[in-house]
């Protein structure tokens, strides 16, 4: 690989013009995106939280459907990162050519990833919205404290949308990110405390859980949602923070040297 | 006069195989230059590397006063691009494709609003104004892709391939925008394998084969300087035996491809009379044209 390929990435406001035609793209589809960002968690919210919830007695304090809130918040907010930064990126740099047309103007792909990834972030927002709006009405909160997890769904949509891009620098083509959602989304749903709390795994599952930025993600969220101030608070947000940094620079340099050829 | 648009001595290879090699260009403001080549001559990978999308191993390129790519981005405000295949915004109507491209080069809404009739007019799109971009026929979507390449009011356009796929009309339309673009002074950078395009839109133009630059010149320079005035083409039954036989005798050169024997003459009378005796061959007298100096130059296999 290319020493140019591996120098800092070049950041400017150069990606809001970007920005502003993912939002305007979305406008036009905005009626449907919403009602499909509440539908979904509302199901499974529903759905599970009541049946499985009558079954189950409280867990970690409080009823199972305000411990699957918090997981669902989370789950949510990967879920809509990842899918925005593999298919429609991907659909953007490849179907579309958008990206190409971005660029033979005085915008660079530095501008245009960063662009992806903040657009991939700002579907998380909306949906992470979602899901508090729904839990609050559900009246599965009341604390002032969970209004925290509208950022915190800003910084997990980073953390995701950047390890989603650069399976969109590798992917070939669409069935390639069949490989990403079967062997790492879906399991980390599993691992990382959504629908019941990590400490139920195997020891050597809880380690592997630990790393997994989803964790992370749910371990700010679950308190956040009780009302309480998350212990370690600043450590999990710090591992976000190394997710969504290390995850762009690596998805920049594979992009550079993928549209390169 | 300094050109606009200059690169010395540039290289580019993939994967060991060298796409551009040593190509060296200079392009004078009001001018339009072609590219000529086959498949896979450097055609767009020399657009790209003038563009500063990708890196030179060695060569320089000045565009518009700038050192390209260092300077890359800078140029690019005042450069519009037509790229080969259409990348239009599908989700939007013609209008937003170009308020949102307008936008890339740091205009402001307002600056774009005014300028968008002006646009559509020009690419004779008023009354697609609010139309999506799935609707439109081949010949207006490139007409549009024209237009949001001068949204930004370029010095110097580049056009990969701007009339490929359409129909006579259409192609007909777009050169009568690119002489009206070059007429108001614009600088022009296409390339194009219609050699007619090339012939009646380019003040010069350059062949390339296997990334060299293997001519330069006017059109009419370029037919004076490589091949006889007179082209005579000869077909129908028996055309190869009578090649064999008698083309070498009445022509300064000859080729024979497929059905066809070209027999390129300074004086097509005698060849003409012969082949009065030759009752099933039938024939084709014009004069030389840019086609077949591509064709000497650059051979007539196939490429792909």
């Amino acid at each position: 690989m290319k020493s140019h390929f591996f120098v800092p990435p070049r950041l400017s406001f150069r990606f809001f013009p970007i920005w502003r035609r993912h939002m305007l793209v979305w406008r036009k589809v905005a009626a449907t995106s919403i009602i499909g960002h509440i539908a979904d968690p509302m199901i499974y919210l529903l759905g599970l939280g009541y049946g499985l919830g009558s079954l189950l007695p409280q867990m970690g304090g409080t009823s199972y459907m305000v411990f699957l809130a918090a997981g669902t918040v989370c789950y949510s907010t990967m879920n809509s990162a990842s899918f925005e930064a593999l298919y429609s990126g991907f659909s953007r740099m490849h179907e579309q050519r958008t990206w190409e047309a971005i660029m033979n103007t005085p915008v660079t792909l530095d501008d245009v990833v960063l662009a992806e990834a903040l657009w991939a972030a700002s579907k998380s927002l909306m949906s992470g919205t979602a899901v508090l709006a729904v839990a609050w009405m559900l009246g599965l909160t009341h604390s002032a404290l969970a209004l925290w997890l509208i950022p915190l769904a800003l910084l997990i949509g980073l953390c995701f949308a950047a390890i989603g891009l650069i399976m969109t620098a590798l992917a070939p083509g669409y069935d390639f990110f069949m490989y990403y959602f079967t062997l790492v989304v879906t399991p980390m749903m599993l691992l990382c405390g959504v629908f019941f709390p990590a400490t139920q795994l195997p020891p050597l599952w809880q380690n592997v859980s630990a790393m997994l930025p989803l964790t992370h993600a749910v371990d700010i969220a679950r308190p956040l949602m009780n009302g309480v101030v998350p212990p370690d608070a600043l450590l999990h947000v710090a591992v976000l923070l190394a997710y969504a940094s290390v995850g762009f620079y690596v998805s920049l340099v594979l992009f550079r040297r993928r549209l390169s050829q | 006069m300094n050109p606009v648009l200059s690169a010395h001595n540039l290289h580019k290879s993939y994967a060991g195989q060298k796409v551009v090699d040593g190509i060296n260009i200079s392009i004078n403001k009001g001018e339009c230059y072609g590219l000529l080549g086959p498949n896979g001559a450097g055609k767009t990978t020399t657009l790209r590397l003038l563009l500063g999308l990708i890196e030179p191993e060695s060569g320089h390129i000045g565009m518009l006063g700038l050192s390209v790519p260092q300077h890359a981005r800078e140029s690019r405000l005042r450069v519009g691009v037509v790229p080969q295949v259409d990348n239009l915004d599908p989700d939007f109507t013609v209008a937003e494709n170009l308020l949102v491209y307008g936008r890339y080069f740091g205009m402001k809404d307002s600056e774009i609003e005014a300028r968008i009739p002006l646009l559509l007019e020009f690419a004779n799109l008023a009354h697609k104004r609010d139309v999506k971009i799935p609707t439109l026929s081949g010949g207006m979507k490139r007409r549009l892709t024209l237009a949001r390449a001068l949204v930004n009011d370029p010095d110097i356009i580049f056009l990969d391939e701007p009339t490929t796929g359409l129909d006579p009309q259409a192609r007909h339309l777009i050169w009568q925008r690119l002489r009206e673009l070059t007429a108001q002074g614009k600088t022009l950078l296409l390339t194009t394998h219609f050699m007619d395009e090339a012939e009646r839109l380019c003040h010069r133009l350059a062949i390339l084969d296997h990334g060299r630059m293997v001519a330069e010149d006017t059109p009419r320079a370029l037919i004076a300087k490589h091949i006889e005035p007179q082209v005579v083409e000869v077909f129908g039954e028996g055309v190869t035996k009578w090649a064999d036989e008698s083309a070498a005798q009445y022509s300064s050169r000859f080729e024979v491809s497929g059905e066809t024997a070209f027999c390129y003459v300074e004086d097509a009378q005698p060849l003409l009379a012969h082949l009065k005796g030759y009752a099933e061959l039938r024939y084709l007298y014009r004069p030389a044209n840019l086609e077949d100096v591509f064709l000497k130059l650059t051979g007539r296999e196939m490429r792909e």
